[in-house]
């Protein structure tokens, strides 16, 4: 009975950090954010500074992760590509949420033509293969680290309208906008302060998620070379290196990789946590 | 049922249309002017042949009908010829490279479906034992390892240092005059690799989905009732539980294909694979946009068609979704 009352009363934050796997993500989501911040100071070597004395070193005590193919430190490398990550992550999402939050709820609020003519586009941009969309955008463009944003953010909003276009479908029809409405509030209102507002938790969940499937994108597009554009590090432009010293240096393979692994696993538990910690169904019937 | 059929093509043709019509605007963001490539390097090109051209290949018309003119070739088939050196037409192309993706791609669709579904089964079964976390966290690492690395490790650990498998290509030298069964043998050997790692994505999340999908079923009165009337624990999961948790499964598979066939870029680039995955990269770096155009339109083509596969597939083994669909 008191154990049922405390889980019932707990915060959102409680419940969070009530989580083992939740509460690791979001610690390597904080250790990223500080290695990012701090890079220049915690970086033991210049990232871009060539040694060609000391090419394809392993591992060792000057260079804790080995030397790339011009001799450039690797974990110094590591450390200012998890500010990329970082960027690509969040500015792909930014934008993925921007366009999903806006054209779902238009598509929600409205229902009708314009829903039906949204949710077909959103159908449509679904049936591309998006890595399909976003090589031929590239070669359309250039590859930059800012057209990779872009194009990452303008091809994964469909999710986000889709969740947020479901929510307005059924906080639409409540007491409390109806109320707002007989105050004489205009759509506008409506939409920005009560709507917008309870629909956000989903969307919290996917923009976590979505993170590390931004950083997987560019990691794929840079390894493949029309990603982030050497000598700029990225994980994804270091593993290039990788599978051209396959047979010589496997540490230029693993490391980068690992790093990616570890950031998106992180995120993924982060967001899955909030996901379990928001359902009412895991504090109210337990 | 035909109906259902018939309805459901007939919503196929506006999609085509609309994929048509994204694959003709993105191409048309692309700076410069077709022409260019005939042009750029010919200092002779003066402005009037430069026009002459335009008029010649129907540059100079707004912009809608160009689409349309476009639109005719396509329906023929007919996507023009790729910029590379052989200028050969896109669809013969593509058409040669398709059998490759698509058979890699169905070998690793069987895969996953062979090994998630029992994986997904078993962990709901047994929800909280040792075994499932376990499953748990190696889907949680499957859904955060990016394909490509894995590729690399496995190439380092089965291709250069244990030296069991093949890491490029479709076939060995020898395969040109060799039997049928060392022909077969070679061709599996070079398979493994890609067809484990394409699936390696889809393995983690069929099989999550599996899980949550059993667990919602096994918890539904029916199930109780089929126990209850003393039925055997594996009658019940295995008859009456994994019907309704297949179902929903079709549908994921169906979503899963632009994925799967997007993901042919990566796989096919790192093994060098001549399929079409790794032509459209191939022509990505070229700027070949011919080529370009011609893929993006087959490969979100083929995810209709896959699609419509998965929603008759549906339809044939729920009776609820033909008998009661208004849309």
């Amino acid at each position: 009975m008191t154990e049922q009352n405390r889980k019932k009363s707990s915060t959102f934050s409680q419940r969070l950090l009530h989580n083992k796997l939740a509460v690791a993500g979001l610690v390597v989501v904080l250790l990223l954010f500080a290695v990012s911040i701090f890079a220049p100071a915690i970086a033991p070597y210049d990232p871009n500074a060539i040694d060609l004395k000391n090419i394809l070193m392993p591992p060792d005590g000057s260079h804790l992760l080995g030397t790339d193919q011009l001799g450039r430190d690797i974990l110094s490398r590591m450390i200012w590509g998890a500010r990329i990550s970082l960027k690509v992550g969040f500015v792909a999402v930014g934008i993925a949420t921007l366009i999903g939050t806006i054209l779902g709820t238009i598509s929600g609020y409205y229902g009708g033509i314009i829903d039906m003519l949204i949710m077909r586009a959103v159908d449509l941009m679904l049936c591309f293969p998006s890595f399909f969309l976003i090589l031929t955008v590239i070669a359309v463009l250039e590859p930059s680290i800012w057209n990779i944003m872009a194009v990452i953010g303008f091809t994964s909003w469909m999710g986000v309208a889709r969740l947020i276009r479901a929510e307005i479908l059924t906080i639409r029809e409540r007491e409390f906008i109806l109320a707002a409405r007989s105050q004489g509030a205009g759509d506008l209102r409506i939409i920005l302060r009560h709507i917008i507002p309870n629909a956000m938790a989903p969307v919290l969940v996917s923009a976590t998620l979505g993170v590390a499937g931004a950083i997987l994108t560019e990691s794929a597009l840079s390894f493949l070379g029309i990603g982030v554009q050497p000598p700029t590090p990225s994980w994804g432009n270091m593993l290039t290196a990788g599978k051209d010293n396959l047979e010589y240096a496997w540490w230029l393979s693993l490391f980068p990789g690992v790093a990616i692994l570890i950031t998106v696993l992180g995120y993924n538990l982060l967001g899955e946590g909030i996901r379990d910690a928001l359902d009412p169904r895991n504090y109210l019937k337990k | 049922m035909m109906m259902f059929i018939g309805k459901r093509i007939a919503l196929m043709v506006p999609m085509l249309l609309g994929i048509t019509m994204i694959s003709f605007l993105v191409m048309n963001l692309a700076p410069g002017e077709p022409i260019d490539v005939l042009t750029n390097l010919n200092p002779k090109a003066t402005a009037e042949a430069r026009e002459r051209l335009r008029s010649h290949y129907g540059l100079n018309q707004p912009l809608p009908v160009r689409y349309v003119n476009w639109l005719k070739r396509v329906v023929r088939l007919d996507l023009g010829y790729s910029f590379a050196q052989d200028n050969r037409p896109v669809w013969d192309k593509i058409r040669e490279r398709i059998p490759i993706t698509l058979t890699i791609n169905a070998l690793s669709l069987l895969l996953i479906i062979i090994v998630a579904i029992p994986i997904g089964i078993y962990s709901a079964v047994h929800q909280n034992s040792i075994m499932d976390r376990i499953l748990t966290i190696f889907v949680f690492i499957g859904f955060a390892t990016p394909t490509f690395w894995l590729a690399l490790l496995l190439m380092i650990l089965f291709g250069v240092h244990l030296g069991w498998l093949p890491i490029s290509g479709l076939q060995s030298i020898q395969a040109a005059h060799a039997g049928f069964w060392f022909v077969l043998g070679d061709r599996a050997r070079h398979l493994l690799l890609p067809v484990l790692v394409s699936a390696f994505g889809g393995l983690a999340g069929l099989s999550r989905y599996m899980r949550s999908n059993m667990l919602e079923v096994i918890r539904q009165d029916y199930i109780t009732t089929a126990r209850a009337k003393g039925l055997k624990e594996a009658t019940v999961i295995g008859k009456h539980a994994l019907r309704n948790a297949l179902m929903p499964i079709i549908t994921i598979l169906g979503f899963s294909l632009p994925g799967l066939i997007g993901g042919s870029v990566i796989f096919e680039t790192i093994f060098a694979i001549p399929g079409m995955g790794q032509m459209f990269y191939g022509a990505v770096m070229a700027r070949d946009y011919p080529l370009i155009m011609g893929i993006l339109l087959i490969g979100a083509s083929l995810t209709l068609v896959g699609n419509l596969l998965a929603d008759i597939s549906y339809a044939l083994v729920d009776p609820r979704i033909r008998v009661g669909s208004h849309d």
